[in-house]
C-alpha cells in the first residue's frame, strides 16, 4: 500500500520539473556551481519540502519543525530552489546565488538564511551533525523528525563513518539518512576513486535499516520515509539511486557536469527540454 | 606588590606551600557546577573522560554525558547538531586531538555555523611532560584565535579554571578552554576577580619598567618573578590575560603604555599565540619593544614538567632575564 495517491505524485512530479528549470536558470545566471547534483535530487527535495517535511516555511525558527540538514552543501541550489517555490523567499533571489552580498551564499550558511539548518560544504560533517540533533531532540523526547542528505563521494571521509557508528550505537531511530547514489565524484566514478560497495552491508553492519530506492520516484521516496518512521530500533537510511542531472539528456549520467554550470544558449535548450518533458509536449515559452 | 584588589591567596610567594592542582581539576569541578545551574549542559568524550577530569559530570550526570570514542571529527559534530538543537555542550579531548585533528570541523559546523560549542582543550603545552611531542599541544591558541566567533580563554589555576567552566556555558559563543595536565600553584581564591574579557593586574608597581602580559599556569611564575625583580630594584607589574579573545585591549593598552615595554610569556609556540595577538594591538596603537616567551619553533618532548618549563626559557629566571633584556631597548 502506498503512503500517497496519484494525484499528489503528478502535482510533485510537476512541481520538480519546475525546480530543475529553477536550478538551470540560478546557476546559468551565477556563471559556477554544481549542475549534476542539484538535478539529480529535485524529485527528494521536492517530496521533501512539498510533501514529508512537517514544516511552516512562515516560521522557520518553529521548535517542533522537522529538520533536514544538508551535508553535502554543494548541492545546495536544489534546496534553494525547493524553499524558494515552497514560499521561504521570493522565488526572484535565487538570481542572486553565489553573488556578492546574497543570502544564497555558495555553501549554505545557516545564519545567512532563515530555513537553513546548517551550515555545510566541507564533506562528511553532517551525518554527525544530525546525529547530534537527534540525540538532543531525544533527551527532550522531541517528537520532530531528522533528515540527513548525503552524497555518496563524502563516503570517503572518515568523519561520516563516525558519525555513522554513532548513530547505530544510539539507536537514533528519529534519523533518517538519505544518501545521493549517483556514482560519480569529482575525480570520476565513486568505484574507481575510491569503492564504497557493499554500501548497504556496510551501514546495516553498523545497525542501520537500510532501503533502497529509485531516487526519481517519488511514490519510492515517500513510502521509504514513512518505513522509517516504523523502525524504533535504528536509524534508516534510504540508498536513492538517482541519475546525476536527471532530467536533461546531455547531463545525465556525465561526471563533468558535476561542478559546472550551463552556459547561457546551453541553458536556453535545457529549459525548452524541461518545459516540454523532452520534446513530448509543446512549451509555453516559445 | 601584589594588586590587594586581586585577593590572591595570601602566600603567594611561597611556591612550595600553596596547594598544587592541575587545571582540568577546576575544569572537572566547574563543570559539575555548571551542569547544576543549567541542565541544558551536555558533556561529550572522546575516550579520555578521566583524564580530562569531564568523569566527574558523568558520575553526576549520566544521562548528559555521551560517549563518542577516539573520533574527535565526530566529537566536534555531534555537538555542533546538540548546540544547534537548544543544547550546550562542552567536548573534552587533548588538545592535539581537539582542536588540533579536528580544527575544520570546529570551523565550518562550530565558529562559520556560530553554535555555542565549548571546546575543551587539556593537556596543553609542554607540561604535559612525559607524553612528549605528539601529546604537547604548542599550537592551539594560534588555531583557535583566528576563527571569528570563538572565545579563546587560557585559566592561570584550577580555581579561574573553574570560574572559567561556569562563565563560558553562560556565554552563548563558541568557546575555546585551554587547560593543563600538570599541577601548578593555586594562587587566586573565590574573591579573585574573573571575568571573561577582562585581563586582570595581580602585580603592580607605582613606575613599572616593564609589563609582563602573561596566561595559564605561567602567571604564577611571573609572580615570582616579579617579587624577586622588585627586591633587586626592577619594577613591573604581571597582567593575568586569560582571554586572548576577545582581548582585552583597554587593560593591555594601559599597562603597556605606562611600562614602556612588554614581556608575553605562555606555554605555546611565539607564532600564533597570546604574545602575537598582544603584538597586533602594541604595533597599531602604541609600538614599543617586546619580548616573547614561549616555545620558538620547535616541538616538546618527553621529560617532568618543570624540567620542561625550564628548557625551553619558560622559568623564573628566563622571565628576569627577559625584563632586563627588553628594559635595555627601550
Amino acid at each position: 500500500m502506498s503512503d500517497i495517491h496519484d494525484e499528489k505524485i503528478k502535482e510533485l512530479e510537476v512541481k520538480a520539473n519546475e525546480v530543475r528549470q529553477t536550478i538551470i536558470e540560478m546557476l546559468t545566471e551565477a556563471g559556477s556551481g554544481h549542475t549534476a547534483g542539484p538535478l539529480g535530487m529535485a524529485d527528494i527535495f521536492t517530496a521533501f519540502y512539498f510533501h514529508i517535511l512537517n514544516h511552516d516555511p512562515k516560521k522557520p525558527d518553529w521548535e517542533e519543525r522537522d529538520r533536514l540538514i544538508l551535508s553535502n552543501g554543494h548541492i545546495v541550489p536544489v534546496q534553494y530552489a525547493a524553499m524558494a517555490h515552497a514560499g521561504y523567499f521570493p522565488l526572484e533571489e535565487t538570481k542572486t546565488l553565489r553573488k556578492f552580498g546574497s543570502r544564497l551564499q555558495g555553501h549554505p550558511e545557516r545564519e545567512k538564511l532563515p530555513g537553513l539548518e546548517n551550515t555545510s560544504g566541507p564533506l562528511g560533517s553532517g551525518l554527525s551533525q544530525s546525529a547530534g540533533i537527534a540525540y538532543g531532540a531525544r533527551m527532550d523526547g522531541k517528537k520532530f523528525r531528522i533528515y540527513c542528505l548525503l552524497s555518496d563521494g563524502e563516503h570517503d571521509a572518515g568523519n561520516l563513518w563516525e558519525g555513522a557508528m554513532f548513530a547505530g550505537k544510539n539507536k537514533l531511530s528519529n534519523l533518517t539518512a538519505i544518501i545521493d547514489r549517483n556514482n560519480i565524484q569529482i575525480n570520476g566514478m565513486t568505484e574507481d576513486v575510491m569503492p564504497l560497495e557493499p554500501l548497504r552491508e556496510k551501514y546495516e553492519a553498523f545497525n542501520w535499516h537500510v532501503i533502497d530506492i529509485d531516487g526519481h520516484n517519488i511514490e519510492e521516496i515517500v513510502n521509504a520515509v514513512e518505513q522509517a518512521k516504523a523502525i524504533f530500533e535504528k536509524p534508516t537510511l534510504i540508498i536513492a539511486h538517482t541519475i546525476p542531472g536527471k532530467g536533461i539528456k546531455d547531463i545525465e549520467f556525465d561526471y563533468t557536469w558535476h561542478g559546472k554550470p550551463p552556459k547561457p544558449e546551453e541553458a536556453k535548450k535545457f529549459l525548452k527540454e524541461l518545459r516540454t518533458l523532452g520534446g513530448k509536449i509543446e512549451s509555453e515559452h516559445e | 606588590m601584589i594588586n590587594k584588589n586581586a585577593k590572591l591567596v595570601p602566600n603567594v610567594f611561597e611556591k612550595n606551600k600553596i596547594e598544587q592542582n592541575p587545571t582540568r581539576d577546576g575544569f572537572g569541578r566547574g563543570l559539575v557546577e555548571a551542569g547544576e545551574k543549567d541542565e541544558k549542559v551536555v558533556a561529550l568524550c572522546a575516550d579520555l573522560s578521566e583524564s580530562t577530569r569531564m568523569q566527574w559530570f558523568e558520575e553526576k550526570f549520566p544521562e548528559r554525558y555521551i560517549e563518542i570514542g577516539v573520533a574527535e571529527q565526530n566529537l566536534a559534530t555531534v555537538a555542533s547538531g546538540l548546540a544547534n538543537y537548544g543544547k550546550i555542550p562542552f567536548i573534552a579531548s587533548y588538545a592535539v586531538f581537539s582542536p588540533g585533528r579536528n580544527n575544520e570541523q570546529i570551523r565550518t559546523t562550530i565558529s562559520l555555523n556560530n553554535v555555542p560549542v565549548k571546546i575543551v582543550g587539556s593537556h596543553a603545552g609542554v607540561s604535559v611532560g612525559s607524553d612528549g611531542a605528539t601529546h604537547q599541544a604548542l599550537e592551539d591558541i594560534a588555531l583557535m584565535r583566528v576563527q571569528p566567533n570563538m572565545v579563546v580563554l587560557v585559566p592561570a589555576d584550577v580555581e579561574e579554571a573553574r570560574k572559567a567552566t561556569i562563565a563560558c556555558a553562560k556565554l552563548d559563543a563558541p568557546v575555546y578552554l585551554r587547560l593543563a595536565r600538570a599541577k601548578s600553584p593555586m594562587f587566586t581564591t573565590s574573591d579573585t576577580p574573573f571575568e571573561i574579557g577582562k585581563a586582570e593586574v595581580l602585580f603592580e608597581s607605582e613606575k613599572p619598567e616593564v609589563a609582563i602580559i602573561v596566561c595559564g599556569n605561567l602567571v604564577h611564575n611571573a609572580l615570582l618573578a616579579a617579587n624577586e625583580l622588585e627586591k633587586e630594584g626592577t619594577s613591573v607589574t604581571v597582567i593575568n590575560s586569560h582571554t586572548i579573545k576577545p582581548m582585552d585591549t583597554k587593560t593591555i593598552l594601559k599597562e603597556a603604555k605606562k611600562a614602556g615595554a612588554v614581556v608575553t610569556i605562555e606555554e605555546h609556540q611565539i607564532a600564533g599565540g597570546m604574545g602575537s595577538a598582544v603584538a597586533e594591538v602594541l604595533v597599531q596603537e602604541s609600538p614599543m619593544p617586546i619580548e616573547f616567551i614561549g616555545v620558538h619553533n620547535e616541538f616538546g618532548q618527553s621529560g617532568d614538567p618543570n624540567e620542561l618549563i625550564e628548557h625551553y626559557g619558560m622559568g623564573v629566571e628566563s622571565i628576569k632575564k627577559a625584563v632586563k633584556k627588553v628594559i635595555k631597548r627601550k
